[in-house]
């Protein structure tokens, strides 16, 4: 039956639009869809091969505005910024490691968190390039309906969830595992752990930038402080994935939902404003004290908490 | 044939000399016992010939190729394997995904790399285990696995750090039956670092003593059991300890 699980939420929502739900929901869908695909994303790295990131912004971001700028300078689709993202992510992630890479642990996290907020300032000075603050913006949106982005962005999250099935079982995915655990005896296990670092970033970064380029499309307008914020991206995309759950194939997508969800209920509420940012703070310092592993990790745990709790009310 | 060659290895820390000038052959097909008091420089030893420090002077060459310039992983890639004297299983892993992750250097495939995983585990005698996440295993099995994951790479030449510290005396005889059946079934060469000084007598061909960094002497086993400069270094210790 879990086996089988993917598959069956994968076919419920190839049948989604055919419920009619509003704009509004299907917007939701949307965004939990692509949450999936970053939070996916950030785990192969952050996750499985254990090198915390907080600048999948930069990732995320670059995505974006690759899509952005062949629009504006190009006159061609954004969407044409799918396949191109590819590349060009490729290439930064290839630079990104090779700068970021020989730190370990808190100093590659540090690392990446500069980079995130170096990728914002470069874009909002590049304004020849990027219009800087002005942002970007498509003028004919390719479809009014939802239809066709939810079906584009589910299909990004299931070509991704396969990939990391695929290789999370393969000789990489042992590899990364073997270096999250433990870098020098994976090295000495003739593990070359630069180079699979690097594999894991690249891949790590071209999904996040494929979620970028999609939300181009989909937005239809990006500024620098859209796609490259440090909190509403980066800081987001490692709840999504502590909150459902690090190294689990399911967790980002459980944490997906959740994090949408808390965002559109907390947005609703009168007077809070920016007190988002508190109540997600709170939430993330909860789950590191009693979830550690996520909700994906530690359903057995809170399983427990609720049974427990029946038998002392009843 | 020497495989290995230690030549004038220094290794120096800030001021701290671990390593002065160590010289010796690793012989084919030998079991050679690495000895010497806590802090002579043992284990710096074994992390310069498997490439995590380069030496700050000398050279170490593998079958007359300088290695002492390359990455640990090139090194096991070369057939010099080894064991952490602090065991450093990959904790979240059960013990088979442990030595699959090592098998895969020379497997193609994974079904290849399970194939080697599970034969070397029989071989340690952990086949009953390979299930368990290796965080839970006791000390003596994660010894075990220490030696079980080196072999998973089809080494030449595997270095044990300590393999029987902290072990019962059970333990250790199973020990020393698995350590001699890795050369006589195997055909591998060892470098063994051990303290337990009955162990190491009965096991190697030709020990090299260190103290303080230096090579105090060489030789057979007997030798070094008489031997006034080794006793005298094991009994400085004793002193001061
Ligand atoms: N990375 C390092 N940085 C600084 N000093 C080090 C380092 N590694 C080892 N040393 C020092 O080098 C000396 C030799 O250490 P080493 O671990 O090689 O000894 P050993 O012979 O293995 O001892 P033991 O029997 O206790 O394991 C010690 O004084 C140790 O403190
Ligand atoms: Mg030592």
């Amino acid at each position: 039956m879990k086996k089988y699980l993917p598959l069956i939420i994968f076919t419920v929502l190839l049948a989604v639009p055919f419920i009619g739900f509003s704009t509004y929901i299907m917007h939701i869908l949307i965004l939990v869809l692509m949450w999936s695909v970053i939070g996916m994303a950030w785990n192969i790295l952050g996750g499985y091969t254990g090198q915390v990131s907080f600048g999948h912004a930069a990732f995320f971001g670059v995505g974006a505005y690759t899509a952005g700028i062949l629009y504006q300078h190009l006159g061609i689709s954004a969407w044409w910024g799918l396949p191109a993202s590819i590349v060009v992510l490729t290439a930064l992630s290839l630079v990104i490691g090779y700068i970021c890479l020989r730190l370990r642990g808190a100093y590659f996290a540090l690392a990446t968190l500069a980079l995130g907020e170096i990728c914002r300032v470069t874009a909002e000075n590049l304004v020849d390039f990027t219009r800087g603050n002005l942002g970007i913006l498509i003028k004919e949106r390719t479809w009014v309906d939802k239809t066709w982005y939810f079906y584009i962005i589910l299909f990004i999250a299931a070509v991704t969830y396969s990939i990391i099935k695929i290789v999370m079982e393969s000789k990489l995915g042992y590899y990364f595992v073997a270096i999250r655990e433990d870098q020098d005896a994976a090295e000495s296990l003739g593990i070359d752990t630069t180079f699979y670092k690097t594999i894991s970033l690249c891949l790590s970064g071209i999904l996040t930038g494929t979620a970028g380029a999609f939300y181009m499309n989909y937005m239809g307008y990006i500024d620098p402080g859209v796609v490259f914020p440090l909190y509403d991206i980066s800081i987001v995309t490692v709840m999504v994935v502590m909150v459902g759950g690090a190294a689990t194939y399911g967790g980002p997508v459980i944490g997906a939902v959740i994090m949408v969800f808390l965002a559109e209920v907390i947005r609703s509420l009168p007077h809070i404003g920016a007190a988002h940012q508190t109540i997600f703070g709170i939430i993330l310092i909860f789950i590191i004290m009693f979830l550690p592993n996520g909700i994906a990790g530690d359903y057995l745990k809170l399983f427990k908490i609720f049974r427990k709790h029946n038998r002392a009310s009843s | 044939m020497n495989l290995i060659e230690v030549k004038n290895v220094s290794k120096r820390f800030g001021g701290l000399a671990a390593l002065s000038e160590v010289t010796f052959e690793l012989k084919q097909k030998e079991i050679l016992g690495l000895i010497g008091p806590n802090g002579a420089g043992k284990t710096t030893m074994f992390n310069v010939i498997n490439g995590f420090y380069p030496p700050s002077s000398g050279e170490v060459h593998l079958r007359g190729r300088k290695i002492s310039n390359r990455k640990p992983h090139q090194v096991c890639k070369l057939g010099v394997a080894r064991t952490f004297q602090v065991v450093r299983p990959l904790q979240r892993m059960s013990v088979l995904d442990n030595v699959i992750a090592s098998a895969f250097m020379r497997a193609a495939t994974k079904a290849q790399a399970e194939e080697v995983a599970l034969e070397v585990l029989k071989f340690s005698n952990l086949h009953d285990d390979r299930e368990t996440i290796s965080k839970g295993l006791p000390l003596g099995k994660r010894k075990r696995l220490e030696i079980a994951r080196a072999l998973a790479t089809l080494p030449e030449i595997i270095l044990l750090d300590e393999s029987f510290a902290g072990l019962n005396p059970t333990e250790i005889n199973e020990q020393i039956e698995i350590v001699n059946k890795i050369r006589s079934e195997r055909g591998i060469t060892i470098l063994i670092i051990e303290h337990h000084m009955k162990v190491i007598m009965s096991i190697s061909d030709r020990i090299v003593v260190l103290n303080y960094g230096r090579k105090i002497a060489e030789g057979i086993p007997s030798e070094i059991g008489r031997s006034p400069t080794v006793i005298e270094a094991y009994l400085g210790e004793e002193h001061r300890a």
